[in-house]
């Protein structure tokens, strides 16, 4: 972490998005974690998303739990409301959040241990209700702010820093996304800004619950041979099987195409999402394909990054629920209280 | 053998099968004296089960309108082959035994101290019916039936609940009428004057209602204005939410859109039923989950975080027996310590103990104003007793000019004018700091909310200074709660009394009847009913007025008088505590018993 705060001025020609913000402007507080944290390039890479697509920063709630990760929502979009809530739970927080409003933007930040060990419960079944979020793993396979016990996402064979070997089965958080209903699954890594901008991008603008797992080496506990949660571990074996570029009404994010086909994707907000595939048979929409390409890629050893699937007829929760268009925070009382009347009848029938 | 005679004084006690469809005949029974103008309680006795076990229903009828518990049992109505010996060694002397004398049943198990009712009850409903399902259902109206005419209940009565009951069932009337009738009229031609015990038309219920404390926790929270409910099912406060969702089908949905303005989740466990009422609770809805003490266990960790980062919480507990799995159909008094003082750390909460289902209603719907008030959980302890049993209460009254207290939020309005906005800054000198909800300005009073230190501005910091500075306004602020949460009820005695008694909760109905008995035998008390942690001066002033003070609770280790002790400074040794803890409802003649003994031993006492 540095100590150096943030300089209050701003240079004159810094760019601005539609609503007059800087990338300043979605800025939080300054980092404590450690310098090449991957978290902290994931977190740029939120920041970036939420200027592209011209979010006020003010109608986003960051929710996390507790961890390495968890601390990322302190350092950026300083003027969202936070909670930092308990460990493993940010799910069940964030579902009541989205309960009582349904018109912010919900952004749950979590990590590998916060997410697949302590609080697995939550997590899916935050996912099952169809909660609308944006739900980020900044998943390392360590448990970082203990000092390095594995977390239930290292992989089988792992070596821990400090020489331990981990004997028990992986947990793949993208999985059981998938098994569970996320009608919005991707994965990335924290080291490819240019798949993980436009990622987050089109999960924000998905109406449903969108999950990516964003692996994102621990520089302290977990970047070493030997580990699967490595840089160089996974550059090696990073297979994306898309890149992805949202556009329009918003401005499109440049982004480095590698030859391949190109879709195009009408979203219901209106933007488009331009896929281009990487792996030709892949098709993003076919959840049991995804579920099958994931497990059989995971067996040869690579790691399936991009676009995983997406459910373009999402429904989220308050669909489910059937609730009012308002915000349920804003009903008073003349929506809320049957007053006397009401307990005339009650009272009559229970005589 | 004589027969016990008593008119709209006794109480009769339903043995049966659990799944064997008699809780809705018995219930009938019931409200037909009650419709008769002659109150009545009635309280389940149920095992942790659907299907098979037994299950005892107790319905004490009192003129006089006492509505505890009386203990004792003057008709049983034994339908239930397995408990017989237990159910027949349970009369009192003189009383009465009604039972189904289709299979013969050897004269050994019987006593020759209590009369003996014979009615072939299965031999009646098998000639009547070929269904087997309606042979079982039937039989329970048949012996409604005969009970009508041995106690003298209008038939009449009957039949209307009857065609109340199956209102949207009308084929389901006319064959209830008639296995009514079949039982009604065989009592009548064989049973004669088997029985003295009557009901008499009376005028002694007024508008009072019969309801359960479940289900008028669910309409409270309607009217306090919940929008959030999530809940993890546990007996026996399952039926708070299933109350509240019926309520909200009722009232809450919107007449032109069809759509609702509740939202309830079933959630996962109670952990994250708690984490979606603080995440809603946060948001600036009014939010509400029902759990018991297990649930209460499970929710620890949450409940400091929103203590310590004080986002309002509605819980209502409805306690059973601890602890682990306990007693989970009993009732108790056993969740107070582990609710007052939730979580690791230093903390204390707000609880309200309301005595009935009436106050149940009202302070479920206060509890959200207290919620939003105090930005602190808000804990509704009620128990098995006032939750699941019908009790007679007054009826439920709401003031239409009453608003909710939305507590301090500040405004997008109050943010542009350049109101200084400190999430944990005491501006008012009571201790309670404004907050902001999400989303409102788009570049003031956004926040942090986290459970870890942090200074008056929500900025992370673990300096002891700071640290404490806000622990101490916690503190105040559970001082500025005792002036807003309900005050203890005191009651002083016709004579002057020297020593003082005090309960709480389900034990009203049970105090009120115990006193009068100790008054007409010359043992005058002064009573205070707690109905809130903290306690006010009040609690305190009451304690120190008395030489001694008796403290009825239906826990083992008594529990109300810890919290006193510790929140008042009271010398344990001025208490003497009753306590009531076997599961069953607690009632007058234990507490009667109780006070009396340890009176006497200390006049005698006194004497030596």
């Amino acid at each position: 972490m540095t100590y150096i705060a943030k300089p209050k001025l701003r240079h004159p020609g810094i760019p601005v998005n539609k609503l007059g913000f800087t990338h300043r402007d979605y800025e939080g507080s300054i980092s404590t974690l450690c310098a090449g944290c991957g978290h902290d390039s994931i977190s740029f890479a939120i920041i970036q998303a939420c200027f592209e697509l011209n979010i006020a920063p003010h109608r986003v709630a960051k929710l996390s739990g507790i961890g390495c990760s968890s601390k990322t929502p302190d350092y950026l979009l300083g003027q969202s409301h936070g909670f930092n809530s308990v460990h493993g739970r940010m799910p069940s927080v964030l579902t009541g959040a989205n309960l009582a409003n349904k018109e912010l933007l919900y952004l749950g930040v979590s990590g590998d241990g916060d997410s697949a060990s302590i609080g697995l419960g939550q997590f899916v079944h935050c996912v099952r209700r169809g909660v609308n979020m944006v739900y980020i793993t900044e998943n390392n396979g360590v448990y970082g702010l203990t000092k390095g016990q594995f977390s239930a996402t290292a992989d089988k064979g792992s070596k821990s820093k400090a020489g331990g070997f981990n004997a028990d089965s992986p947990l793949d958080l993208v999985s059981m996304a998938l098994m569970v209903g996320a009608t919005f699954v991707g994965r990335s890594f924290s080291g490819d800004k240019a798949q993980m901008v436009p990622l987050i991008m089109a999960a924000m603008s998905h109406p449903g619950p969108a999950f990516i797992d964003i692996v994102s080496p621990c520089v302290a506990f977990n970047n070493h041979a030997g580990s699967t949660k490595a840089y160089d571990f996974v550059r090696e074996h990073n297979e994306a099987v898309n890149r992805l570029d949202l556009m329009e009404p918003r401005a499109s994010i440049k982004v480095e195409y590698a030859p391949g086909t190109t879709e195009e994707v009408a979203l219901h907000d209106g933007s488009t999402l331009r896929l281009s595939k990487l792996a030709a048979d892949y098709d993003p929409f076919d959840r049991i394909g995804a579920m099958n390409y994931l497990q059989s890629r995971a067996a040869a050893g690579e790691l399936v990054t991009g676009l995983i699937y997406m459910d373009n007829n999402a429904k989220d929760m308050h669909a489910n629920l059937n609730t009012v268009d308002a915000a349920l925070n804003r009903l008073s009382e003349k929506d809320l209280c049957p007053g006397s009347k009401g307990l005339a009848a009650y009272n009559a029938s229970h005589s | 053998m004589s027969q016990i005679k008593s008119v709209n004084d006794f109480v009769v006690k339903f043995a049966n099968v659990n799944g064997s469809g008699s809780a809705s005949a018995n219930e009938m029974f019931a409200r037909a004296i009650l419709r008769m103008g002659v109150p009545v309680t009635s309280r389940n006795i149920f095992p942790s089960n659907i299907q098979g076990l037994p299950t005892w229903y107790e319905v004490r009828v009192s003129g006089k309108g006492w509505l505890g518990r009386r203990g004792g049992v003057d008709l049983m109505v034994a339908m239930n082959p397995q408990t017989w010996d237990k159910d027949v060694a349970s009369i009192d002397p003189g009383c009465y035994l009604f039972y189904d004398s289709s299979r013969p049943i050897p004269d050994s198990k019987f006593r020759d101290d209590i009369n003996i009712i014979r009615m072939p009850l299965t031999e009646i409903s098998n000639a009547a019916y070929k269904d087997p399902r309606q042979r079982q259902l039937f039989k329970n109206i048949i012996y409604i039936g005969a009970l009508t005419q041995l106690l003298g209940i209008e038939i009449e009565v009957l039949e209307k609940l009857i065609g109340e009951q199956y209102s949207k069932k009308e084929t389901l009337i006319a064959p209830n009428h008639q296995a009514l009738r079949m039982g009604y009229d065989y009592a009548r031609d064989h049973l004669g004057d088997a029985c003295s015990l009557t009901v008499e038309r009376a005028n002694e219920v007024g508008k009072r209602i019969f309801v359960t404390g479940n289900d008028a926790a669910g309409l409270g929270c309607v009217y306090g204005g919940a929008t959030v409910a999530a809940w993890y099912p546990i007996t026996p406060s399952t039926s708070v939410a299933e109350a509240f969702a019926k309520h909200c089908r009722k009232y809450r949905v919107d007449a032109e859109t069809g759509k609702n303005k509740f939202a309830i989740v079933q959630s996962e466990d109670e952990i994250s039923a708690i984490g979606t009422v603080i995440g809603a609770s946060w948001n600036g809805a009014r939010a509400f989950t029902a759990t018991s003490g297990p649930g209460i266990s499970l929710m620890q960790e949450f409940l400091g975080l929103a203590y310590f980062a004080e986002i309002p919480a509605v819980i209502i507990d409805v306690q059973r027996g601890g602890p682990s799995t306990g007693m989970p159909t009993r009732t108790q008094q056993s969740d107070l310590l582990v609710c007052a003082y939730a979580s690791h750390g230093d903390t204390k909460h707000v609880l309200l103990i309301p005595e009935d289902p009436r106050e149940l209603f009202e302070f479920c719907a206060q509890a959200f104003d207290l919620a939003e008030r105090l930005q602190t959980p808000i804990f509704v302890l009620e128990d098995l007793d006032i939750g699941m049993n019908d009790w007679l209460c007054e009826p439920f009254t709401w003031d239409d000019k009453r608003v909710y207290d939305r507590g301090k939020v500040m405004t997008a309005e109050e943010l542009e004018a350049g109101k200084t906005f400190g999430r944990y800054l005491d501006v008012d000198g009571d201790a309670i700091p404004y907050r902001t909800l999400p989303g409102t300005h788009p570049s003031k009073g956004a926040y942090f909310t986290r459970g870890s230190s942090r200074d008056r501005f929500a900025k992370y910091s673990e300096e002891g200074a700071v640290y404490q500075d806000n622990m101490q306004r916690l503190l105040r602020k559970f001082e500025t709660a005792k002036s807003l949460v309900p005050s203890p009820v005191i009651e002083k005695a016709r004579e002057k009394a020297k020593v003082g008694v005090i309960y709480f909760g389900s034990t009203a109905p049970a105090m009120r009847e115990a006193l009068a008995a100790l008054a007409a035998d010359g043992i005058h008390l002064d009573t205070m009913r707690l109905r809130a942690f903290p306690f006010s001066e009040a609690v305190t002033d009451f304690i120190n007025a008395y030489d001694q003070v008796f403290l009825v609770e239906q826990n083992r280790d008594a529990q109300m008088r810890s919290l006193l002790v510790n929140e008042c400074g009271i010398d344990p040794a001025r208490f003497i505590s009753i306590l009531h803890y076997d599961g069953q409802v607690i009632t007058a003649r234990f507490i009667i018993a109780a006070i009396a003994e340890r009176m006497s031993l200390t006049s005698r006492e006194a004497a030596e």
